[in-house]
């Protein structure tokens, strides 16, 4: 009797070999694709967009290639999974972690093939991982009271970050803007506080950090240009028509002269809002919402600087750095926290004018300018610089510093080798895989760079097996160099995550005997 | 067939628009029946117990599930067949009554339809084997209860407790940290369970996930994380000694439920509601103040003008709180739920030792923590993990966990698992079998092999021989008269699950032996299916 089919038409199931098959290609199909931007020699990939205009991202970010691809292999989604998280968690690392997985699934689809459990392989990764994690806790280097040390442990870090993006030419400078914004934010990770302004023009090394708060608005009309000893007042309220909030209301009359009674009361209550505003003795009122014709006149009468249209954002930056509150009711002048800063003025950065906060009191936000010869610079620009922030603002948090050019691999890899050798029974095969997993990524980091990765490893391998070893890859000379000379630093936290979060995810994908897919919801023909 | 014909000879229909209609009879109805729901049966063996694997589902819309519960499976597998429709259910119902042994529960379905389906073959009729089915469960339950063990533990000596749970955890991924995640389980359960009554409600306990994380940061909070920040960006994010007023009304002018228009003809009147309005806002707000409140958590939203008067008169504020976060924080704080300004008062108020806002990752993310709450009941769980589907599992094999640890508050029996319990069962029937005299024996017999089918499954999933393994352990059992001797899934060396610490509940096993035999006994009693053939 022909078996009962139980699942619906369209959909399908595969089991057992088959589902193990499909899920390991679709890994590897997108490990190798994100792996040649691995490393200071990787290169970048071009995305278009399906949507309108086919907008064109030029990027070398992992976690940015792989958002904007459309997967329908369920082990990819894993994947394309942990980079966005390891994006959000630690900002940095987003192709290690991909390719690191996928390289633990190559390795593992060869034991299978030799007929070794899935479950024994995961058993194997799990010591592995846990031993590699201890290697590298073992090697950590910690300057956390050294001040001085760990300003240029940050300056390492961001330069190694940097060194595999767009702004490598320039990475000294960049990374002395990260550094410099992040020891601004003292220990908190929010990067909200540090603002990114992109202007096209100009090259790269014009961008700047600056001190103060640049807002990208324009000043209104005939109001004063600069003011020094600013007073503001930050607000989030309507300046437009001052709508009655009670429900149902509305203006009902008879009469033109009625229409212009009210009108006129109207006109005279946006007055009297001004006037309290006014009252507060400020020189500078910046408001979220738009403000009209009528009050902006106002404002310039009293030769008070008026913004509108700051957007939600711009406004909590404004709050923070000028120390005002953000206020919706100006009753009571006297309890409501005005902001201070020293000048206020507009300035030109390229076409565009942009006004400009400066000696602002609370030093904790920065603004960084970014210029550029194209969109599409500027755009890659502003995701390497953010990489380089967050892992910044996590080392800052915690402190712990690594070396860079494959050297944690190259660490892990010998430790988790010894533990092979060590353990007993099949599992000593998983071992042995996960520390040759290790190894791919200084390999893809040599071939990446055209070098000849075999020689390249063979020799890093050897220099390893003497003790406190700091060899790593050097790029860009070609050989094997000394990474604490050559000021090659990696947080560890990033390590750390890039190393768990991949084997959590082959785990994950190993554990798999069995794919069904339901049938794809049916679109509603709407045409 | 569906066309008879009266005493006349005139034909009447008894089925309309058969030939619609496909339609199965008898042996053959029985038969594809079977096959369905051994189809399922099959899909769902695999992975049974600490080796079993994994199944990736994709959902209609291209989400991916990855997962080991066996509810959870079939749940999404979105399957067309009556009969499979069935075992879903009865799954479902398993994890609804216990659950736990979701898998277990419909590998013995399908144990028990594939030796109706032998019988069948002999000629046995359906109904006898049904009723073989239900005196050999009869038997089965009974011989559980006793070889169960009752066992011992309280608020301070939770070990047994963590123990089972660590047994239901070991089958699922997240079983690299189940002792962690017992633990947290076993304490979660035991802070809101009332311990006289024997009763535990399970809403009392949230489980929360953030991406980001290692698996081992979860952690129990004695209290409820709200997914909400402070409304005003400078308001305190931290909050000691918290009065919190509970509101579910809005900061906003009253919209009146009767339709009604304000009308504004003059400028007094358009003067007097303006003024009506402002102090509409002051009003609310002094409200809140008066009563002593610190904390403001509102179900809807504000304007914002009263936002900045909360700011400004130092009284934090979260808005958007959702409804049953609401209840469960005017739960854990003893407030009352206050639905207008006017009924607030002191005694209706909140209080909690700490309210913080803590931020993750590189992200804006906040949560609102409420922590050392007036009445402490209310727990989180607060799961953290690499990715999406790893909390989604974790959510999940913590649910498996939770109830375990409730069934055990209830009662407190349990068996021994790995296997052991089925095997002795097995023992029990078989002997009972020839005690009875009709052709019902033979049925009651081939209970006692399809009960031999989830150690066999265990033993086969963890790469050990199955029948070889199986024979071995039941002669172990017999000849030392010791119920305790299970599959060794681990390779721990020993297969007394005794000492391995391998527990599973008592009400969980039975549960799991009626329920298949139950659905077993409904698939076997139907002998024609009627359904519309495809168009």
């Amino acid at each position: 009797m022909a078996i009962e089919k139980i699942l619906k038409d369209d959909a399908s199931e595969e089991k057992g070999e088959r589902a193990r098959m499909a899920s390991f290609v679709g890994a590897i199909a997108i490990t190798d694709l994100v792996k040649t931007t691995l490393g200071p020699k990787g290169m970048d990939k071009i995305l278009q967009s399906t949507g309108r205009g086919n907008e064109v991202t030029v990027t070398n970010d992992g976690a940015t290639i792989l958002k904007s691809l459309h997967i329908d292999n369920p082990a990819a989604k894993v994947l394309i999974d942990i980079s966005k998280v390891q994006d959000d968690e630690v900002g940095d690392g987003t192709t290690s972690v991909v390719v690191l997985a996928g390289e633990l699934l190559r390795e593992a689809e060869k034991l299978v093939a030799a007929k070794i459990h899935p479950m024994t392989i995961i058993s194997g990764y799990r010591m592995a991982a846990e031993c590699a994690r201890n290697a590298l806790l073992q090697r950590v280097v910690d300057n956390k009271e050294n001040a001085e040390k760990f300003k240029s442990d940050l300056m390492k870090i961001a330069m190694t970050t940097l060194s595999s993006k767009i702004l490598s030419q320039d990475k000294e400078h960049f990374a002395q803007l990260a550094v410099d914004a992040v020891m601004r934010l003292k220990g908190s990770t929010n990067l909200e506080a540090i603002q990114i302004i992109k202007k096209p023009g100009g090259s790269l090394k014009d961008s700047f950090l600056d001190e103060g708060f640049i807002l990208d608005k324009k000043i209104g009309l005939g109001q004063p240009k600069r003011i020094e000893n600013a007073k503001i007042l930050v607000a989030n309220t309507a300046m437009d028509t001052d709508k009655v909030k009670i429900y149902g209301a509305r203006v009902c009359v008879d009469s033109m002269s009625k229409v212009a009674e009210i009108e006129g009361a109207e006109k005279e209550k946006m007055r009297e809002k001004v006037k309290k505003i006014l009252g507060h003795g400020i020189n500078c009122f910046v408001n979220r919402q738009l403000i009209y014709n009528f009050p902006e006149e106002l404002f310039a009468d009293a030769g008070i600087l008026a913004i509108e249209h700051a957007d939600f954002d711009g406004i909590e930056r404004l709050a923070l750095v000028t120390g005002g509150e953000i206020a919706s009711t100006f009753d009571n002048p006297e309890s409501v926290k005005l902001g201070h800063c020293k000048l206020i003025e507009e300035i030109m950065i390229g076409e565009d004018k942009l006004i400009h906060f400066s000696g602002v009191e609370m030093g904790q936000a920065c603004t960084i300018v970014l210029r550029g010869a194209s969109h599409h610079v500027l755009d890659e620009a502003e995701r390497s610089l953010h990489d380089a922030l967050c892992v910044l603002s996590q080392t800052v948090n915690d402190t712990r510093v690594l070396l860079g050019g494959g050297w944690p691999e190259m660490v892990m890899a010998k430790e988790v080798d010894e533990l092979a050798r060590k353990t007993p029974g099949k599992k000593s095969h998983a071992i042995e895989a996960f520390s040759r997993a290790l190894v791919a990524i200084p390999t893809i980091i040599a071939d990446n760079a055209g070098l000849d990765s075999a020689d390249l490893v063979a020799k890093l391998r050897a220099e390893h097996h003497k003790e406190g070893c700091n060899a790593g890859i050097d790029v860009i000379s070609g050989s094997v160099g000394d990474m604490a000379e050559l000021g090659i630093s990696e947080a560890f936290k990033v390590k750390q995550a890039v190393l768990l979060s991949a084997t959590e995810a082959a785990e994950m994908i190993l554990r798999v005997d069995e794919i069904i897919t339901c049938a794809p919801r049916k679109r509603e023909d709407r045409m | 067939m569906a066309l008879a014909f009266d005493e006349y000879g005139r034909p009447f229909i008894i089925l309309k628009e058969q030939d619609q209609k496909t339609r199965l009879r008898g042996i053959d109805a029985q038969k594809a029946n079977i096959s369905a729901g051994k189809a399922v049966a099959r899909i769902l063996r695999t992975s049974l117990g600490p080796k079993g694997m994994d199944k990736i589902l994709q959902s209609p819309d291209g989400d991916v599930t990855i997962t080991n519960d066996g509810a959870t499976i079939l749940e999404q597998m979105d399957v067309d067949n009556q009969i499979a429709k069935l075992m879903v259910e009865l799954s479902r119902s398993q994890d609804y009554e216990i659950g736990d042994g979701t898998t277990g529960v419909v590998v013995m379905a399908g144990a028990l339809l594939e030796q109706a389906e032998r019988l069948l073959e002999r000629g046995i009729h359906p109904i006898r084997i049904a009723e073989g089915y239900e005196m050999a469960s009869r038997i089965a339950v009974e011989h559980l209860e006793h070889i169960s063990q009752k066992f011992d533990f309280g608020a301070s000596n939770i070990e047994p407790l963590v123990q089972t749970c660590m047994t239901t955890l070991s089958s699922k991924i997240v079983n690299r940290c189940k002792r962690h995640l017992a633990e947290i389980s076993v304490k979660a359960v035991l802070s809101v369970a009332d311990l006289e009554r024997k009763d535990v409600n399970l809403d009392m306990i949230k489980v929360e996930g953030k991406v980001g994380g290692k698996l081992e940061d979860t952690e129990l909070i004695y209290g409820i994380t709200v997914d909400k920040d402070m409304s005003h960006p400078q308001m305190p994010k931290q909050i000691e000694d918290a009065k919190i007023a509970i509101l579910t009304c809005p900061f906003e002018p009253p919209k009146p439920k009767t339709k009604h228009k304000v009308d504004i003809d003059t400028v007094e009147k358009f003067q007097t509601l303006r003024l009506q309005e402002q102090k509409y806002f002051d009003d609310m707000v002094q409200k809140c103040k008066d009563v002593g409140a610190t904390l403001v958590i509102c179900q809807w939203g504000f304007d914002d003008e009263a936002n900045h008067l909360l700011m400004h008169r130092n009284l934090p504020a979260v808005r958007w709180v959702g409804g049953v976060e609401l209840e469960l924080i005017a739960i854990a704080t003893g407030g009352r739920i206050v639905p207008r300004f006017q009924e607030l008062t002191p005694e209706k108020l909140g209080r909690a030792g700490l309210v913080r806002e803590k931020s993750f990752g590189t992200t804006k993310d906040k949560m609102l923590y409420i922590e050392h709450c007036a009445n402490s009941r209310a727990v989180t769980i607060f799961i953290r993990g690499g990715n999406k589907m790893m909390i989604e599992e974790t959510k999940r094999s913590i649910h498996d966990a939770l109830c375990v640890a409730r069934n055990l508050i209830r009662n407190n029996s349990i068996v021994y698992g790995g296997g052991s319990a089925e095997i002795s069962c097995s023992i029990a029937v078989e002997a009972a079998a020839d005690k009875y005299p009709g052709v019902e024996q033979y049925a009651v017999r081939a209970f006692a092999d399809a009960l031999d089918s989830v150690p066999m499954a265990l033993a086969e999933n963890s790469g050990l021989q199955p029948i070889e393994t199986l024979s071995a352990v039941k002669s172990q059992q017999i000849k030392e008269n010791n119920p305790h001797y299970g599959i060794d899934c681990n390779d721990v060396g020993t297969n007394d699950m005794r000492e391995q610490d391998v527990f599973e509940t008592l009400i969980g096993k039975q549960q799991q032996i009626l329920l298949a035999t139950q659905v077993v006994k409904m698939i076997l009693k139907i002998d024609d299916v009627i359904s519309p053939s495809d168009y």
